[in-house]
């Protein structure tokens, strides 16, 4: 075994992450994935996989890139003003430490915020990311955003939570 | 644009035009609230699908009209609907979205107990009423229970009202719809999988359920989702194998030819689908382990005939909104002249193979969710005309493109998928089932 992250490495990692997308850094948080990795946020709460019910998001590469693409489209009318967002995190904590099998899983409460104008909407939930090392660098495999409200009625949410 | 439409059917009717509607039907909260009176509880509604309650007590709980509704499954296999009104002092019987509830319902707050079917079982302390009218009034009577209730293929439909024609009037020959979608099973049957994505629109419901055969709208609105997966593709070898999500977005990039040749149909009482000789589902990649299943159930012939019809979007005016072709729904729940909730159910085909399922569920999130790229895009073209129509100067709202006063006394007619007749049809419906009963 080569390379093992230290547990303050993880929570670096995962503060980085929100800190990416806070900054709309998109690239390069889209980089934190490996290439085979999923961006979910289930709908059912405890839901077991994203492919044989629905979600808010399940989302491979291909729809990442195209997420993050679309971003950048003049006309991505619905960001016409664009919008931010901010991740407000607890300190994350490691579920699984398990660097014999290169995976790692991290546990972070947070509190998104998403404004657009006069319009501010928050959400609190989980996070669980799944981690391994590629190479020397930490990359996440599957981020689950539990959402504490995801099968509320809710309104758009046009960035990455 | 009239300081007052209650008691005043003259006044709405002159919010509707043969070619142009008034903008008081977006924005006006008078209208919005006579439309909860008279519009929505005149007219056939659907409330939910028969397998959320397989057996006997098994409920679910909507809304409809602003009234909220209870459907309980009885124990002779029917579906009762009742008003979700305690009979003595109005507490919801249950406020969970589903579950079961046995043989009886019990209030939690004083413990009155009812049937399932809605018939008052008892009464605790029940002597204290000895001598009273309780019996003879309507807190005696139980539950209301909602007379007209419609199950087709396993969609369940209530009309509130006595006023409207009954269901097979209401609906005739836009029923080959939902045909479609369940003959699409190998057992003919249809199943909810899962809770619905809810996205909350602000806006009113009507731009939402207009949009659904708006076809001059996709290629314009969705060029940032859609025309980015198209350049993604772009430069693939034409014979590469499309990633399922590619197959979804492409279509809605088609150019206006397309959508014109797509042709609309166009029933009484507000019903359309457009797809008429294609749509944006047509060509979808084959899944041969399905198609050998179909035909296993339904021949050959059959089966061709059943997956050739391909069509876009149902509307079954007002609140129901269908896709056979990929197995979702869209049901608008109005909240206020300017809230909506969207809700976006997925569907199994019984029979299938899990494909299909995989594929309607990536359908429904990728355009249905409220994270989704397409939905933001749409979202905002309404959101946009709620706040625009307050402009002053022009008050009215165009719906001319292709208009033809003959379309009036035509009862069940096919046209350019671009032509906004779907609009004009739905509004000369609403002016109808608004004003039957002021
Ligand atoms: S309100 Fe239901 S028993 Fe009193
Ligand atoms: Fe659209």
């Amino acid at each position: 075994m080569q390379n093992a992250p230290t547990r303050q490495d993880l929570i670096d990692f995962v503060v980085l992450e929100s800190q990416l997308l806070d900054e709309k850094r998109f690239d390069e948080w889209n980089a934190l994935f490996t290439d085979d990795a999923y961006y979910w946020v289930p709908l059912a709460q405890d839901q077991a996989d994203g492919i044989n019910q629905t979600s808010h998001l399940y989302e491979d590469k291909l729809l990442r890139d195209l997420r993050v693409a679309r971003l950048k489209s003049p006309r991505a009318f619905s960001q016409q003003p664009p919008s931010r967002c901010h991740h407000l995190l607890q300190t994350p904590v490691i579920v699984r430490y398990e660097p014999q099998a290169n995976e790692y899983l991290v546990r972070t409460q947070f509190h998104y915020t998403e404004l657009q104008v006069d319009e501010q909407n928050q959400f609190v939930g989980t996070f669980f990311h799944t981690l391994t090392m590629r190479g020397d660098e930490l990359r996440m495999t599957l981020k689950r955003v539990n959402l504490l409200n995801s099968d509320s009625a809710l309104p758009a949410i046009q960035l990455f939570i | 644009m009239n300081p007052s439409y209650r008691g005043n059917p003259q006044a709405v009717r002159n919010l509707v035009r043969a070619d142009r509607v008034h903008r008081d039907l977006y924005i006006s909260e008078e209208i919005f609230t006579l439309e909860q009176e008279h519009f929505f509880s005149n007219t056939w509604n659907y409330l939910g699908h028969e397998s959320q309650i397989p057996l006997a007590g098994d409920y679910i709980t909507t809304e409809l009209a602003g009234q909220p509704l209870l459907l309980v499954r009885q124990a002779d296999g029917s579906v009762r609907v009742l008003k979700n009104r305690c009979a003595h002092k109005g507490a919801r019987l249950v406020i969970c979205p589903a579950g079961s509830a046995g043989k009886y319902l019990r209030c939690p707050y004083h413990a009155w107990v009812y049937r399932i079917d809605g018939s008052l079982q008892s009464v605790p302390l029940k002597k204290g009423y000895e001598g009273t009218s309780l019996y003879e009034c309507e807190a005696g009577q139980g539950l209301a229970v909602i007379q007209h209730v419609h199950l087709y293929r396993g969609f369940i439909f209530a009309k509130l009202n006595d006023a409207g024609a009954d269901f097979q009037t209401y609906f005739a020959d836009s029923l080959s719809s939902i045909d479609n979608m369940a003959d699409r099973s190998p057992q003919g049957e249809l199943e909810v999988v899962g809770p619905p994505l809810r996205f909350t629109h602000n806006c009113n419901w009507k731009m939402f359920v207009e949009n659904l055969n708006d076809t001059m709208h996709p290629m314009v609105v969705h060029e940032s989702s859609a025309g980015t997966a198209k350049s993604m593709w772009a430069g693939q070898p034409a014979d590469a194998v499309k990633p399922m999500a590619i197959e979804q977005f492409l279509p809605f990039m088609s150019d206006y030819k397309f959508f014109e040749d797509m042709g609309v149909r166009v029933f009484d009482n507000g019903h359309s689908f457009t797809g008429v000789n294609f749509s944006i589902h047509s060509n979808y990649s084959g899944i041969p382990e399905y198609e050998a299943a179909m035909q296993a159930a339904h021949g050959a012939q059959r089966t061709a005939q059943i997956l050739g019809m391909a069509r876009h979007n149902t509307v079954y005016y007002p609140n129901l909104t269908i896709k056979g072709a990929i197995q979702t729904i869209r049901v608008v729940k109005p909240l206020a002249v300017d809230r909506t909730v969207v809700e976006s159910w997925t569907f199994r085909l019984k029979g299938a193979p899990p494909l299909l399922l995989q594929r309607t569920a990536m359908y429904n999130r990728l355009i249905n969710s409220p994270f989704s790229v397409v939905g933001h895009d749409d979202l905002y073209a309404y959101r946009s005309i709620q706040t625009g129509l307050h402009a002053g100067g022009n008050e009215w709202v165009s719906l001319h493109r292709n208009y033809d006063p003959a379309e009036i006394d035509r009862h069940d007619q096919v046209t350019v998928g671009t032509s906004e007749l779907p609009m004009r049809n739905q509004y000369r419906t609403w002016v109808n089932y608004m004003t039957a009963t002021m």
